[in-house]
């Protein structure tokens, strides 16, 4: 995406509804024929964020840009952006090749035509043959495809997607998101995907905006969001994250410092520099942790002592919660050993935790950015 | 566009309220006909109270609505609970039934309550008025009641049942206090109806049972009649003092 | 505990199934039955209608005199349909889009002035229009005309005063299709490029026509059977089918040309409940997620 153009940007963009201020100065950049994806809890302004876009929301200042032509007093009409509704929001009383016909119909584009595209258009979403039916004769996952058929046939330059997948069953859910990102590739369409969902994000998107209050909390790729987050909302709103609280005692080399975490004295890297007195946390994703039985543990490295509470199988893996000494509960995880079947731990055993070098995250404590 | 929406509400209440303001004004007006205002006075009230066959006739109407309205909110809770409960022969029936008698005009179902108690032989009087009332009345309230039983959560039912109600119970101490606003608000849309209604009276009740539209219809035929002004003056006071009233009520049990 | 809970059961049960079809049987099926049969008996001055059947009812409905009044009243119901919906549509529009609290109240001012009795704002309509009513008071007071223009016992009158008893009863059926259209439906079209008329012929129209007709059904047969509405403004002129209906039941007596009329109406209604089935048919399964399909 290195040499990709900015296609739509929003510029310092206000919006409040009455005297609740959603989005103060937002800004953003989106690329040119990429998979953008807005994340983040319920409430947090990024479905105002897509609405702005579409233009059922004006802004109160601020400027969206579209190839460089600012279109914020554009109609949604009149906007070469569609969107892919949550509700679907197909028209109960048209047949689907007059639903994903109807924006061409609009254009006044000849009938031979709409035919045309409206037949390629299914034929993308897989549903050829099913011009006829009404959409209460479709199943939910049929509708979802209808409707992306009905915004893709306008070939527009930003497709918006809203909470596009939340209402499917997990299977086919997964199977729409591949789908989802093919079609993307095939159609070089511009994808703006708004979701609540970070599985749903990691895996589809090739760029993530994680948001909170109205905020940009850190904009990157699938893997930077997940392995370095830039704060405690990301890395504890994407997936699981054990913390450990420690305070920097030296500086090792350049970036690699001496942490001490009550007691423990443990190497991290970080990506920023800090100073010796800093306070810290050191994060870990539960599949970073390694456990050893307490009497396999090393002598020559430290590592905090605790027991198992709870233990469960899952079928990939095998997740423990453990009590540490110091207070905390950390939740770990270890893929099933299958040259050791009997791999276990039983409740109440004690335990040594520790990681490998260089698997941790280290970010500065305090308060959100 | 928003100019345009105040004035078409504006417009529609104007039109509503016009009449109703007309009469009350002229309830206190001096002059008979109401065309001119000179003067304010009592004396169409004084004349009022006087009007012996007016004031029964008015007492009978509210009678009736009362007694209807209530009686309708009963049977008709009754009915959307048969209907959403139960599997029964002839239910579609039952639910067809009700949807002619909501759709139908006024007209056809006075006529049909006419030949019905003339063929059983029943004296038109209070007891026809009553069965007429209760009956047109009766569709308002399953649809009412029926949508507010449609959004319950079946497991509360089931979970009444699973703690050891029978049906009775599970309907009086479960259902019947959840159902009391869509209730509530059935009687008094029932209340309203029974209260405004002028053609299917006019065809089932007799001589020894008249009530407001009867009389009133008489006496504004062919004149002027300020005592309808005082009448309608009172009816909309007691209403809106009782709705008041009922509010307010309903407010304090809620919080 | 669990016996005596079969029999509540039972007894429950029974009795509000009992209740609910007895009720419904004698006093809805019955009677429009009665009135059936009554359509086809021969008229009697004593015994009301008695045997043998015939078909007299449904010829006197023919004749040219009864026609015309039905024609007539006919055309003024129409009329008065049309003009509610013309002012109930886009009320009920902006009823829809209040808020609750606004809503209620504008509800309950609509439900207000039931409590006088309809024939009682008749009435008041009557003081209104006529010759020196409110309105002609201020017309010539001011000066705009001369004469009083005469507006009481016209055609006029009639259809102002079937609009006045008749408008709620639009508004609702309006008002509740206007909330089950949902507004991704109309961003949806906005979105593809529909403009403010394209949305409304292709989305807004088809999407509430079952509130359209339903309204319509419950506005425009009752039109017809407001015979005190004629009666007070209308003079001898302009009879509604319910002057007629009326006067043959209680005056003339003719009791099976007036249960042919009533029937003639029963028959209009089922065509219409018809025409809303099928509306309703084509639009009330939703292509979104409340559908029961899904």
């Amino acid at each position: 995406m290195a040499d990709a153009e900015v296609l739509l940007s929003l510029r310092k963009i206000v919006k409040g509804f009455g005297s609740q201020k959603v989005l103060s100065e937002f800004s953003l950049d989106i690329f040119d024929g990429e998979f953008f994806t807005i994340l983040g809890p319920s409430g947090c302004g990024k479905t105002t964020v897509l609405r702005l876009i579409a233009g059922f929301e004006q802004a109160d200042s601020g400027q969206i840009l579209l190839d460089d032509a600012d279109i914020a007093a554009v109609a949604a009409e009149h906007r070469p952006v569609n969107t892919v509704f949550q509700s679907y929001a197909l028209f109960p009383h048209m047949s689907v090749a007059e639903n994903v016909g109807f924006g061409l119909r609009m254009a006044a584009v000849t009938k031979a035509e709409i035919k045309q595209r409206v037949a390629e258009a299914l034929a993308v979403v897989k549903l050829s043959g099913f011009e006829s039916r009404k959409p209460h004769q479709l199943s939910g996952g049929q509708k979802q495809r209808v409707a992306i058929a009905r915004a893709i046939v306008m070939k527009p330059k930003v497709l918006l997607l809203d909470e596009s997948l939340s209402a499917l069953d997990h299977k086919l859910r997964q199977q729409m998101q591949m789908e989802l990102k093919q079609i993307q590739r095939k159609l070089g369409i511009t994808f703006v995907y708004v979701t609540h969902d970070q599985e749903e994000a990691l895996s589809m998107s090739d760029r993530v905006l994680v948001m909170n209050h109205g905020q940009p909390q850190q904009i990157g790729s699938p893997r930077e969001i997940y392995e370095a987050p830039r704060n405690m909302f990301v890395a504890d709103f994407i997936g699981e994250i054990n913390v450990f609280d420690g305070v920097v005692e030296a500086e090792n080399d350049e970036l690699s410092y001496t942490v001490n975490i009550g007691g423990v004295k443990k190497v991290a890297g970080a990506e920023f520099r800090l100073e010796v007195g800093d306070e810290v946390h050191v994060l870990l994703r539960p599949e970073d942790l390694r456990i050893e039985y307490i009497e396999d543990q090393p002598k020559d490295e430290q590592g905090f002592l605790g027991k198992v509470l709870e233990r469960s199988y899952t079928g990939k893996t095998i997740d423990t919660l453990i009590a540490l000494e110091n207070g905390n509960t950390l939740r770990a995880s270890e893929f099933f050993n299958e040259d050791d079947p009997d791999f276990d731990y039983s409740i109440n055993q004690r335990v040594w935790v520790s990681w490998i070098d260089g698997w941790e995250h280290v970010i500065k404590a305090g308060p959100l950015e | 566009m928003r100019i345009f929406k105040i004035f078409l509400v504006a417009l529609v209440f104007i039109y509503l309220y016009a009449p109703i303001v007309v009469l009350v004004v002229n309830s206190f007006n001096q002059s008979k006909y109401g065309y001119k205002w000179t003067g304010f006075s009592w004396k169409w009230y004084e004349k009022l109270l006087a009007n012996d066959t007016l004031l029964t006739a008015f007492s009978h109407s509210v009678t009736i609505a009362f007694l209807a309205a209530t009686a309708a909110a009963l049977i008709g809770t009754l009915m959307a609970l048969a209907i959403y409960r139960y599997r029964f022969r002839l239910k579609q029936a039952a639910s067809s039934a009700l949807f002619v008698v909501m759709m139908s005009p006024d007209i056809v179902l006075a006529i049909t309550f006419l030949v019905l108690f003339v063929a059983l032989g029943i004296q038109l009087g209070f007891w026809t008025l009553l069965l007429a009332h209760i009956t047109f009345c009766l569709p308002f309230v399953v649809i009412t009641v029926y949508a507010q039983l449609k959004g319950f959560d079946n497991h509360l039912i089931e979970a009444a049942q699973d703690l050891g109600a029978g049906e009775w119970l599970t309907f009086r101490t479960v259902l019947l206090p959840l159902l009391l606003p869509s209730v509530m608000a059935s009687w008094l849309l029932s209340f309203t109806l029974s209260l405004d209604d002028v053609i299917i009276s006019s065809f089932v009740t007799g001589p020894d049972y008249d009530v407001l539209p009867i009389r009133v219809f008489s006496m504004v035929k062919v004149g002027v009649s300020p005592e309808v002004n005082v009448l309608a003056t009172l009816l909309l006071a007691i209403s809106v003092i009782s709705l008041i009233i009922f509010s307010l009520l309903v407010r304090r049990k809620v919080t | 505990m669990t016996k005596n809970g079969l029999a509540n059961v039972l007894s429950f049960r029974q009795l509000v199934i009992t209740l609910t079809l007895g009720w419904l049987m004698l006093m809805v099926i019955a009677p429009h039955a009665l009135v059936i049969m009554t359509s086809f008996m021969t008229p009697d001055s004593e015994h009301l209608a008695v045997w043998p059947l015939t078909l007299q009812g449904y010829q006197k409905v023919l004749q040219p005199i009864y026609f015309d009044v039905f024609f007539h009243s006919l055309w003024l119901s129409a009329i008065a349909t049309v003009v509610c919906l013309i002012i109930g549509y886009p009320f009920a529009y902006i009823l829809a889009k209040q808020p609750p609290w606004a809503r209620a109240v504008m509800l309950v001012l609509m439900m207000v002035p039931f409590w006088t009795n309809s024939l009682i704002r008749t009435y008041a309509i009557k003081l209104i229009l006529g010759k020196k009513g409110v309105i002609n008071s201020v017309l010539v007071g001011t000066g705009i005309v001369d004469q009083p223009i005469t507006m009481l016992y016209t055609e006029f009158a009639v259809i102002v005063g079937l609009v006045y008893v008749l408008l709620p009863f639009m508004v609702l059926p309006l008002m509740a299709s206007f909330e089950k259209l949902s507004a991704d439906l109309t961003e949806a079209s906005k979105d593809l490029g529909a403009n403010a008329l394209q949305r409304f012929v292709h989305v807004v129209l088809p999407l509430t026509a079952p509130g359209i007709i339903a309204g319509c059904l419950i506005v425009f047969l009752p039109a017809m059977g407001m015979f005190y509405v004629a009666d007070l403004l209308g003079g001898a002129k302009n009879l509604l089918l319910g002057n007629v209906i009326k006067n043959q039941f209680l005056v003339v007596r003719d009791w099976p040309f007036g249960s042919a009329f009533s029937i003639t109406l029963i028959v209009m209604m089922a065509a219409m409940l018809w025409l809303y089935v099928i509306a309703n048919r084509f639009v009330q399964r939703q292509g979104g997620l409340d559908d029961e399909n899904l």
